[in-house]
């Protein structure tokens, strides 16, 4: 691998840079006024319901200070739970416990913590100490989720997500985000998380990378991810279809988990997706996404989107 | 319909002819220098005479300065909002504000602008004269053990000045000259010349100001003169140096008042000061058409000094601005906050580059030890923000104190640097390292930090701030390229090589 790629190569590759993302596509097609329903995963979550689109359930919200003291009353009886920012963005101040032992609540790392470190960073989280700019915020209790064990072994202390790129109501691009060690337990790639690119026509991987490097196998369980499908695939590709209709943006990012007895649910949204995705794919986005305008212009309806995005993208067809 | 696309390269282009066209105007028919040539530093020097009503007629005279030490005056203006006004021509010359009576506190201006030709010595000596000084006996008794010991120390009438600032000096342990700075009211320049006389050392003040580019309200300096039996020396009263320096305007010669007002209550004279790097050929000029200044209408130069010190700094921000925009859009560096660079580089303006760097590294570095000190006692994130803020600012002030003990002066420009930057910064900082780890606090913590220094590189450059400031319309065509650059879809250098992956691939 050279130490740089030349912008012709990339341009025939059609990589999508920052500047053009920003300019072409986010700037184009996302009014910012629909942005609060995307940094707010509480009104995600409420819009989704609305539409009937399947999202982890919600055991309560926390939104003052003093209801902080009685979280440990909420939380009576819940084993395993999640507690997030309602605006955080990159996973950041999510906390995630996977069981009890006596008092004590065991994190996803295995790690023990007391009720008071709980409540600490539910503090943490009112204060604004995770979300965008520092604003306050509130936490959000979300039941865990258990996820398909059939992709348990592709991913490493964490849960891995499905980030499927829809521009206009057409999938355009997805891929599986793996925890590493690395990247202690959480989905982003810039951590160190493996990305890998599945194809839009059949939900069965393409490429996996980590830390932009081709590799065949998960770092820490030794999966193959040659043989990755993802279960429910189309019924992954309709809902991340369905977001862009729900929340008026053109251009996001839907990030889809995979629960053993749900099926596949939204997790959350986002305006700017970032453009790791095409590393992981080895394909640029640009020429896909003129494809994707086109097939929006024929005025097709929902499910004929996807069926003309399925023919359009699979790589492997 | 025009696309967005369109509309803006439209406007940009618009920008930027508009200031590539006025500074072209002003090069070809104005005759401004485009390029830096051979400098002169021109000072523009504005003192403010101001005062509060008294009783009755009002009258303030002020000694006008002379041509020494290879200074030429350029320009002279005066201002004198409904005063009666006239200037004396004697030796030194005199202005008159008179007015019969005041209601409100007035200030009258009167403005020079001068450049050093070439730094020659004092010419036209005084006559030596000796003065007598009146003592009282046990300033007498002290001043005499002080002279006779000094004089046993020191070989001729230069060493016996340089031994006696020293001994006079407030950090000294000499007991008679720390006697008699005790006895003595009145600033220290005057005892040095009682001593003398006392001696029987012919001396002198020379008044004048500290010349120091952007400073506001300066007041007076004054240096020591000597006669050493030859001819005659000049001593810094306050370090006990020899010789006239380069930045010091001599204003008047002897000790007679520079300002007298009478009819007024506190009366006070400041000034401040602008300096003006202008090729040589250009100030010939000005010297030649000395009343009229066609050339500098146009320009800032029109602006009163004040203002033209802020604007001068202002003028550079656009192209740290654009350092900035060029950095992250072309580039991709990462760095925390769009503006927080610009402003690091300010601060770096009034410290150097690399002691702000320094400043910078240290104090972030110790607030970031402390806020993280304060987040394992489980604080609010309100109160923990404010504390870093307060730590800050005692660090500063600690950082400050230090460094005058050691005799750093340079690092007592610290306080001008922003706190709320950096206890911003520290708190940003400490935020990252707790949600992204320390590798992402140093990626924009480098990153921001070698922006700043980029942008204050540029800024400091001397061709771009001859450009700026002489042709201020270059910050439209800074816009516009600012503009345009809003537009650029481009491929980033990092992107280049983020996806380098894709290159093998056809």
């Amino acid at each position: 691998m050279k130490l740089f790629a030349s912008p012709g190569q990339l341009r025939a590759a059609g990589m999508l840079g920052m500047n053009e993302r920003n300019i072409g596509y986010i700037g184009e097609h996302n009014p910012r006024k629909n942005y609060p329903l995307v940094d707010n995963k509480l009104l995600t979550k409420r819009a989704a319901q609305e539409r009937q689109i399947p999202v982890p359930e919600l055991f309560g919200v926390v939104e003052y200070q003093h209801q902080v003291k009685g979280l440990i009353e909420t939380l009576e009886g819940r084993d395993a739970f999640v507690i997030k920012p309602a605006q955080g963005s990159g996973g950041k101040g999510i906390l995630v416990i996977t069981g009890r032992r006596g008092d004590r609540y065991v994190k996803s790392s295995g790690l023990e913590i007391n009720a008071a470190e709980v409540r600490r960073h539910v503090t943490n989280v009112l204060a604004g100490l995770h979300s965008l700019g520092g604003r306050n915020d509130s936490a959000m209790i979300e039941a865990l989720i258990e996820f398909d064990p059939c992709l348990a072994q592709y991913s490493h202390e964490g849960v891995p997500d499905i980030r499927v790129i829809a521009f206009r109501g057409v999938p355009v691009m997805a891929m599986m985000r793996c925890a590493t060690h690395a990247s202690d337990g959480k989905a982003n790639l810039h951590q160190g998380a493996v990305g890998v690119g599945i194809d839009i026509a059949s939900g069965r991987s393409v490429r996996a990378v980590q830390n932009d490097v081709l590799l065949d196998r998960h770092p820490d369980t030794g999966a193959c991810f040659a043989d990755l499908v993802i279960p429910h695939w189309e019924r992954v590709l309709d809902l991340a279809a369905s977001c862009v209709e729900m929340t008026g943006l053109g251009y996001l990012g839907a990030d889809v988990v995979l629960d053993q007895s749900q099926g596949p649910m939204l997790l959350e949204l986002n305006a700017r997706p970032g453009l790791a995705i095409q590393v992981a794919n080895q394909e640029g986005l640009r020429h896909r996404l003129d494809r994707a305008a086109a097939i929006a212009a024929t005025g097709a309806n929902h499910d004929e989107r996807i069926a003309l995005a399925r023919e359009a993208f699979g790589a492997l067809s | 319909m025009l696309s967005t696309r369109v509309k803006i390269e439209f406007v940009a282009a618009l920008l930027i002819l508009l200031g590539v066209g006025l500074m072209v105007y002003k090069v070809f028919f104005l005759g401004f220098p485009l390029l830096p040539g051979e400098y002169r530093d021109v000072w523009t020097i504005e003192s403010k005479i101001s005062f509060r009503p008294g009783e009755g007629q009002v009258q303030a005279d002020l000694t006008l300065p002379e041509e020494h030490a290879g200074w030429v005056l350029l320009d002279e203006h005066f201002a004198s909002s409904g005063f009666g006004f006239s200037v004396a021509d004697g030796d030194p010359r005199r202005a008159t504000w008179t007015r019969k009576s005041l209601s409100e506190p007035t200030t009258l201006y009167y403005k020079i602008q001068a450049y050093r030709q070439q730094p020659d010595a004092l010419s036209g000596q005084p006559d030596p004269q000796v003065q007598a000084p009146l003592l009282a006996a046990n300033q007498r008794a002290a001043m005499e053990r002080l002279v006779e010991v000094l004089e046993e120390k020191s070989a001729d009438r230069r060493s016996f000045t340089t031994l006696l600032i020293r001994a006079l000096d407030r950090r000294s342990e000499d007991p008679d000259g720390r006697f008699l700075r005790s006895t003595w009211d009145e600033e220290s320049g005057n005892i040095l010349l009682q001593t003398l006389g006392f001696a029987g050392i012919p001396a002198t003040v020379l008044r004048g100001i500290r010349l120091e580019d952007g400073r506001r309200r300066q007041t007076l300096s004054a240096m020591l003169e000597i006669y050493d039996g030859e001819v005659w020396r000049v001593f810094d009263p306050r370090t006990g140096e020899e010789g006239l320096r380069e930045d010091f305007f001599i204003w008047q010669r002897g000790t007679d008042a520079l300002l007298d007002v009478t009819g007024a209550r506190s009366s006070r004279l400041e000034f401040a000061l602008v300096s003006n790097s202008l090729p040589s050929r250009s100030v010939l000029a000005m010297e030649q058409r000395s009343g009229r200044y066609a050339l500098l209408d146009f320009s800032i130069y029109a602006l009163p000094v004040e203002q033209q010190g802020v604007f001068k700094g202002l003028l550079l921000i656009p192209v740290a601005a654009l350092v900035v925009v060029m950095i992250r859009l072309l580039v991709g560096i990462k760095t925390s906050g769009t503006f927080m660079p610009i402003l690091i580089a300010i601060a770096f303006i009034q410290t150097t580059l690399l002691l702000g760097l320094a400043i910078f590294l240290g104090l972030v570095a110790a607030g970031l030890w402390i806020r993280s000190w304060l987040s394992h006692m489980n604080l609010l994130l309100v109160s923990r923000i404010s504390a870093v803020v307060i730590v800050v600012i005692f660090l500063m002030a600690a950082l400050a104190l230090t460094s005058y003990r050691l005799g750093l002066d340079q690092v007592l420009s610290v306080t001008f640097f922003p706190v709320v930057i950096l206890a911003w910064t520290i708190e940003r900082m400490s935020i990252l390292w707790e949600e992204e780890g320390p590798h992402e606090v140093l990626l924009q913590g480098t990153g921001s930090l070698l922006v700043a220094t980029l942008a204050y590189l540029a800024m400091s450059n001397r061709l771009v701030s001859h450009l700026t400031f002489n042709f201020p319309e270059l910050t439209l065509s800074l816009l516009g390229v600012i503009l345009l650059l809003g537009k650029y879809t481009g491929y980033r250098l990092t992107e280049l090589y983020r996806f380098r992956s894709m290159g093998d691939k056809q």
